[in-house]
C-alpha cells in the first residue's frame, strides 16, 4: 500500500519520459506528415506542365528592323525587346559622362549572360536584346530613344518607366537614383543565322539561365 | 426588457434553449449586454463595418453566379453582368463602391479606436485581431480588384505581386508561385478569384474572435474610463440597435447617391480597357483606400546596405505592422483623447498625414511629391514608434471623472429609467 500510496520518484521520472517521448515523436510525426500533405497543394500552383510547355524557344526575324526602330515580341508572356541600335546610340553607350550616372555601367550584377556583358550588352552591338519588364516593380519601360525632351537637357535616350519614373539608357542599363535596383534584363538568345535570333537558347558552349539572375 | 430565454412563454424556445442555448446567448449578447450610456456615433462605424461585410458577400455570391474567371473571359463576362444579366449592374456597382465604403468605414472605425484609446489595456488582442481584419480586407479588395481583367486590374496585379521579388533569394521563386506562370497571366486569375471567394469568410471568422474579445470587457467609451457599475451602463437593446440604426440609415443614403448617381466617380477609368500585357497604362494607381500605403511604397530610397525597392516593400508592410505593436508603443494610461491635452492635437497630425500620403500616393513621383511623400513616410512612422512614447512619458493628463454617469449626466449617477433591470455581466 506503501508503494502505490509513494511510487518511487525513479518510476515517476521514467514513466513521464517514457511519455514525453511518445507524445514529442507523435507531434513531429503528425507534423512532417501534414507538411508533406501541404506539398502537393502548394505545389500545384507552380506553372503547370502546358505553360512551361508553352515557353519554348521564339525565332525572330530581323532582316526587316530599321536602324533606330524597335519591336516588341512576347516569349513567355514576357515583352521582348529587340532594337536595331544607330551608330550615335552605339557612340552614346560609351560617353563617360552618362557612365558616370549609371548604377551599374559595367553590368557586373548578373542581370545578362556572360555572352552580353560588355559595353553593348548584346552579341551583335547594333543589335539589342531585352527584357522589358522594369526591375522596380514589373511595368512596361516606355522606348524614349531621342536626347532630351520632356526627360530633360540630360537625357541621353534609352528607356523610361512611366509607372515610377525608372530610367535606362540604350542598353538598359539603370540611371542612379530612380526607384529600379537593376538593369534590365537580357535573355538567352542566339543568332541562327545572320539576320534571325532564335530568344530562349543560348549560343553552343553557353549556360545561361533567366531564372538565375538577380531579378527579372 | 423581455424575460430571459430559459422562462420564455413559448415550450419551444424553451425546448430549444435547454439542448443549444442560442436564445440565452442572444439575449446576453444583444439584447442585456450593458453598454456604457454614452457612446457618441463614432462608435456606430463597428457595426456598419459588419453591415458592410455582409453586404459584399451577399452581392458577391450573386455575382460569383455570373463572372467567368478566365483571362479570355473575364472582361466579357463583367461587361455581360452590366448590361444583360438582371440588376447585374446594380449587384455590380453595390460591390464596387461597396468596397470603397467598406474602406471608409473601417478607417473611421480604426481612428476613432486610436482617438479614445480603444487599443489599450485589456483591448489589446481586440485591437489586433482588428488590424488583422485589415490586412485580410486589402488582400481580399486587390484579388477582386483583379477580376474584372481590365488594364488597371492587370497592372495592379503585376506591380502588387512584383512586391515579393524584393525579398532576398526566395523572391523571384514566390512570385512565380503566385503567377503560376512566367507573367500574370490566366492561372492568376482563377486562383485569385478561389481567394477572393475564400477570404471574405475568414474574415467573419476573425470578425467572430473581435466580437468576442469586444464583449469580454465590453466597449470603450468617449472618457475612456472604465464602467463602475449598473449606473454606468444601458442594455445594447433598443439603445444602441436604435442608434445605430440611425446611423445606417444616413450611411445608406450616403452609400447608395454614389451607387445611383456616380457608380464610377471612386474607380479608375482605364478599368474599362480590357487587359493587356504589352502596354502599360500612363499611369498605375490603386484604389483610393490604398494610396498612402503606395505613396510609402514609392517614396523610400536607398537605406544604408538596403535597397529602395526592398525598403519601400518594408515600410510598406511595416505601415500596418507597426499597428500591432501600438498598445504598447503607447505608454500612456489614459485612454480618452479628452484627457491627453498633448495627444488630442497630435493624433490630427497623423490624420493629416495620411491625408497627405494619399494625395502624393495619386500622383507621379516627380518634383516637390517625392519630397512631400519622403517626409510624411518619415513623419508616419516617428509619430507611431516616437510620438506615441515619448507623449506618454512627458504629458500631464487632466484629471479623470470619477465615473461615467458623474460625467454624462446633472445628478450623476442616477439610473436611466429604462435601465432599471439590474445587468450584471454573466
Amino acid at each position: 500500500m506503501a508503494d502505490t500510496a509513494q511510487p518511487k520518484p525513479m518510476d515517476a521520472h521514467v514513466s513521464a519520459t517514457r511519455r514525453d517521448f511518445l507524445q514529442i515523436a507523435a507531434t513531429a510525426v503528425t507534423g512532417i506528415g501534414a507538411a508533406i500533405a501541404a506539398w502537393p497543394l502548394i505545389d500545384s500552383m507552380n506553372a503547370a506542365r502546358d505553360t512551361l510547355a508553352a515557353g519554348a524557344p521564339l525565332d525572330v526575324d530581323l532582316s526587316h528592323l530599321q536602324p533606330g526602330q524597335q519591336i516588341i515580341v512576347l516569349w513567355r508572356s514576357k515583352p521582348i525587346f529587340v532594337v536595331n541600335r544607330t551608330a550615335p546610340d552605339l557612340k552614346t553607350l560609351q560617353e563617360p559622362t552618362v557612365l558616370d550616372r549609371l548604377r551599374d555601367p559595367d553590368s557586373t550584377v548578373l542581370q545578362q549572360p556572360a555572352y552580353a556583358q560588355n559595353w553593348h550588352r548584346s552579341i551583335k552591338p547594333e543589335y539589342l536584346v531585352l527584357v522589358g519588364i522594369c526591375t522596380h516593380l514589373g511595368c512596361i519601360p516606355e522606348f524614349t530613344p531621342q536626347p532630351g525632351g520632356t526627360l530633360g537637357p540630360d537625357w541621353p535616350g534609352g528607356y523610361f518607366c512611366p509607372c515610377h519614373g525608372s530610367r535606362y539608357d540604350l542598353s538598359g542599363r539603370v540611371f542612379q537614383g530612380v526607384p529600379a535596383p537593376y538593369n534590365l534584363p537580357v535573355p538567352p538568345y542566339n543568332f541562327i543565322s545572320n539576320t534571325v535570333i532564335r530568344i530562349g537558347e543560348n549560343p553552343a558552349g553557353s549556360t545561361f539561365d533567366l531564372n538565375e539572375i538577380e531579378q527579372l | 426588457m423581455s424575460a430571459p430565454a430559459n422562462q420564455s412563454q413559448s415550450k419551444i424556445v424553451r425546448w430549444i434553449d435547454h439542448r443549444l442555448p442560442v436564445f440565452t446567448f442572444m439575449q446576453h449578447e444583444l439584447y442585456d449586454y450593458p453598454t456604457p450610456r454614452n457612446l457618441s456615433y463614432w462608435w456606430n462605424f463597428g457595426s456598419l463595418s459588419g453591415i458592410m461585410l455582409v453586404i459584399m458577400i451577399v452581392t458577391g455570391i450573386f455575382l460569383a453566379m455570373q463572372y467567368t474567371p478566365n483571362a479570355t473571359m473575364a472582361f466579357d463576362s463583367v461587361e455581360r453582368i452590366m448590361r444583360d444579366v438582371n440588376f447585374g449592374w446594380l449587384m455590380r456597382y453595390i460591390h464596387m463602391n461597396g468596397a470603397s465604403f467598406f474602406f471608409m468605414v473601417v478607417y473611421i472605425h480604426l481612428f476613432r479606436g486610436l482617438y479614445y484609446g480603444s487599443y489599450k489595456e485589456p483591448r489589446e488582442l481586440l485591437w489586433m485581431l482588428g488590424v488583422i481584419i485589415l490586412l485580410l480586407m486589402m488582400a481580399t479588395a486587390f484579388m477582386g480588384y483583379v477580376l474584372p481583367w481590365g488594364q488597371m486590374s492587370f497592372w495592379g496585379a503585376t506591380v502588387i505581386t512584383n512586391l515579393f521579388s524584393a525579398l532576398p533569394v526566395i523572391g523571384p521563386k514566390i512570385v512565380a508561385w503566385l503567377w503560376g506562370g512566367f507573367a500574370v497571366g490566366n492561372p492568376t486569375l482563377n486562383r485569385f478569384f478561389s481567394l477572393h471567394y475564400l477570404l471574405p469568410f475568414v474574415i467573419v471568422g476573425v470578425v467572430g474572435l473581435h466580437l468576442i474579445a469586444l464583449h469580454q470587457h465590453g466597449s470603450n467609451n468617449p472618457l475612456g474610463i472604465d464602467r463602475k457599475g449598473p449606473q454606468d451602463s444601458i442594455p445594447f437593446h433598443p439603445y444602441y440597435t436604435i442608434k445605430d440604426m440611425f446611423g445606417l440609415g444616413v450611411f445608406l443614403i450616403i452609400y447608395a447617391a454614389f451607387v445611383f448617381y456616380m457608380p464610377n466617380a471612386l474607380g479608375d477609368t482605364q478599368n474599362y480597357v480590357q487587359a493587356n500585357p504589352l502596354q502599360t497604362p500612363p499611369e498605375i494607381v490603386p484604389e483610393w483606400y490604398f494610396l498612402p500605403f503606395y505613396a510609402i511604397l514609392r517614396s523610400v530610397p536607398d537605406i544604408l546596405f538596403i535597397p529602395a525597392k526592398l525598403a519601400g516593400v518594408l515600410c510598406l508592410f511595416g505601415a500596418i505592422g507597426v499597428l500591432f505593436f501600438l498598445p504598447w508603443l503607447d505608454t500612456s494610461r489614459v485612454r480618452s483623447a479628452r484627457f491627453r491635452p498633448v495627444y488630442k492635437w497630435v493624433f490630427w497630425l497623423l490624420v493629416i498625414d495620411v491625408l497627405v500620403l494619399g494625395y502624393v500616393g495619386a500622383n507621379r513621383p516627380e518634383g516637390w511629391f517625392i519630397v512631400a511623400g519622403r517626409i510624411a513616410t518619415l513623419y508616419y512612422f516617428i509619430h507611431f514608434i516616437i510620438l506615441f512614447p515619448v507623449i506618454g512619458w512627458l504629458e500631464r493628463p487632466l484629471p479623470l471623472p470619477t465615473s461615467i454617469s458623474a460625467a454624462v449626466t446633472r445628478k450623476g449617477g442616477a439610473r436611466l429609467a429604462g435601465a432599471s433591470t439590474p445587468m450584471e455581466k454573466p
